[in-house]
């Protein structure tokens, strides 16, 4: 099993949505080869003919009946945001500068 | 101090429905015991994120209210209770140990909360907890860790270290908690206490943050194995709004349990698992445990060795299944809806904001597993870690599956030491991960699960749990062999092993 490289712990963070800082890279990196190595040891434990299992108790796909149920209002659907106006989620620009 | 605090929730019951007591006077002698035990982040037990008196004293006087005119909701109608900070509540802060919600108050209750809402038990508060339910040890909250009531220099387990050391320490006489690979079971083990894991999607899911979907489930955190049988009758039972939920009757787990406490188990066949033990068992543990099995075999049970091959894969599975699961549910703190919003200098986009906002809001462990799933579930590596645990999951399950067709319960030590010292594993990951060992393998099934005290270790005194489990929705069993085991030890110690001469609580209860 390859190491991740410092450059590649970065990446991930990118992919993971997280600013990591250079001493969080230095601190965290290694981490995470230790816990991949230790987790690497299922590789081949079981084999083709083995089904996956997304779910411990086999259940099937659930409806409901389609009827108006009360649900929250604006007022505390908002309540916990950031910031909000006109009853809406007021977020930062989501277009980067070269858009 | 009252001596209401060292009863169990059972005889607190009783003594409301016999006049004797108040559910006002039983709620602020467990608030006055939480003023004086549980300190803060720096001192003292920190089992609680927050204390809601004025609420708890109100829902209490409308339990007084209700009982004064002839009323009861439920038997346990009054009995005061503490709450796992992961679980929402409408109107009380709901943080889960990360600064990532630090104090968002959720608009809705979880479907357990207003469950133990509707019956009358006023809530004290919110527990302390490893930030996102991710750890063994509670040192991972955003908030300071919880301290361990046997000695506060060692951690009461995680990640609901917080409940487990709230009954423990006399705080509360029941709590809720959650347990994920353990966070229920293992907490129980190192102070002292009783907990359940009951059968995944035996009790709601719904506004519970979720760590991983497919493992998480809510349970009782008690002193007595009758207290937790009466809590998890209380907060079972099918939801139409968690599609986990499994509809199914609620077991009679009450019943096993005064049916346990006579402690005839003539005819159980009990399986000692073989691969749980050996290299890094701490001998105080593996005595107790050994003790706990002969007292089976005393009872009556049929007690044989059991082999489950997979379960040496378990932890590699378990953190690859979690840390994916993890990756993708703690995407929705993206600094938008609800939560901390961190705002870099200049005129940042949504991404830049989202960024700073999870590199701020998240602790080390958080960060770590997110990153793990996140790499789990990347193009190129998928079939190699997540697709490879899925399968292995598979295996895991079939050895239960084998096991049970020879047994009626299975049985090992809860967690393989006694409590370690606060900072001893904290930049140790892999070492705090051998924590959850024996508790893991019944999340990965779907099984539920049971920690009753087994005694003290020799070596350094502290709790030992005894781990029994059960096939999925044969919780009762639990409850059957949890009691007998809990009654012939509390005969032959001639008490609880529980109380309050043992615990290290001298020098907070003096501030």
């Amino acid at each position: 099993m390859s190491q991740l490289t410092r450059d590649e712990v970065a990446h991930l963070a990118d992919l993971a949505r997280i600013d990591l800082d250079d001493a969080e890279l230095d601190h965290l990196a290694p981490q995470l080869n230790v816990i991949l190595e230790a987790v690497a040891s299922i590789s081949g434990v079981a084999g083709d003919d083995v089904p996956p299992t997304s779910h411990p108790i086999p259940l099937t796909n659930v409806f409901r009946d389609d009827v108006v149920v009360p649900g929250l209002t604006a007022e505390q659907a908002l309540s916990g945001a950031p910031e909000a106006e006109d009853q809406r989620f007021r977020v930062p620009r989501i277009l980067g500068d070269e858009q | 101090m009252s001596e209401l605090i060292t009863k169990t929730a059972a005889e607190l019951a009783d003594a409301l429905a016999a006049g004797e007591t108040t559910s006002v006077e039983l709620t602020q002698v467990h608030l006055d015991r939480i003023a004086a035990v549980d300190g803060t982040a720096e001192s003292g037990v920190h089992a609680f994120l927050h204390v809601d008196a004025e609420g708890a004293l109100a829902q209490a006087a409308e339990s007084d209210a209700r009982r004064a005119a002839g009323e009861s909701r439920h038997l346990l109608d009054g009995v005061p209770i503490a709450v796992k900070d992961v679980l929402a509540t409408q109107g009380l802060p709901t943080t889960c140990g990360s600064k990532i919600l630090e104090g968002w108050v959720p608009p809705y209750d979880a479907t357990v909360v207003r469950k133990i809402k509707d019956a009358g038990l006023p809530i004290l508060g919110k527990t302390n907890m490893d930030e996102f339910a991710m750890g063994s040890s509670t040192e991972h909250s955003a908030y300071g860790p919880t301290r361990n009531p046997w000695d506060q220099t060692r951690i009461p387990g995680g990640s609901g270290g917080g409940s487990a050391a709230a009954v423990a320490a006399f705080e509360a006489p029941l709590a809720l908690g959650t347990d994920t690979g353990g966070s229920i079971r293992q907490p129980g083990a190192v102070t002292g206490t009783v907990g359940v894991k009951p059968t995944y999607g035996g009790v709601s899911r719904y506004g519970l943050v979720a760590l991983a979907n497919s493992l998480d489930q809510v349970g009782p955190v008690t002193r007595t194995v009758l207290d937790s049988a009466l809590l998890h009758e209380l907060i079972a039972g099918h939801d139409p709004r968690d599609s986990t939920s499994v509809d199914a009757p609620v077991g009679s787990y009450v019943a096993a349990a005064r049916e346990g406490a006579k402690g005839d188990l003539a005819g159980l066949r009990v399986g000692v698992i073989k691969e749980l033990a050996g290299d890094g068992w701490q001998t105080g543990v593996m005595e107790r445990f050994a003790e706990s099995v002969d007292l089976l075999r005393e009872m009556g049970a049929e007690v044989t060795e059991i082999s489950c091959p997979s379960f040496v894969h378990a932890m590699a599975t378990y953190y690859l299944i979690l840390p994916a699961e993890c990756s993708s549910n703690l995407a929705k703190f993206d600094a938008m809806r609800y939560g901390l919003r961190v705002v870099p200098d200049g005129d940042p986009s949504a991404e830049a904001v989202m960024k700073a906002t999870r590199d701020a809001g998240f602790g080390d462990e958080v960060k770590r597993r997110i990153m793990i799933g996140t790499y789990a579930l990347s193009s190129g590596y998928y079939d190699a870690y997540y697709g490879q645990a899925q399968k292995v999951r598979t295996l895991i399950s079939r050895d239960f599956t084998a096991a049970f067709e020879n047994v009626d319960v299975l049985v090992s030590p809860t967690s393989p030491t006694t409590a370690f010292r606060l900072g001893d594993k904290l930049d140790d990951p892999l070492a705090m991960y051998l924590q959850d060992l024996a508790t893991i393998p019944a999340n990965l099934a779907g099984v539920p699960g049971i920690s009753v005290p087994a005694g003290l270790a020799d070596e350094d005194g502290l709790p030992v749990g005894l781990q029994v489990l059960a096939p999925a929705l044969a919780d009762d069993r639990l409850y059957r062999v949890g009691a007998a085991v809990e009654a012939a030890l509390t005969t032959r110690w001639g008490g609880p092993i529980l109380s309050l001469d043992k615990l290290d609580l001298r020098e907070a209860g003096a501030r």
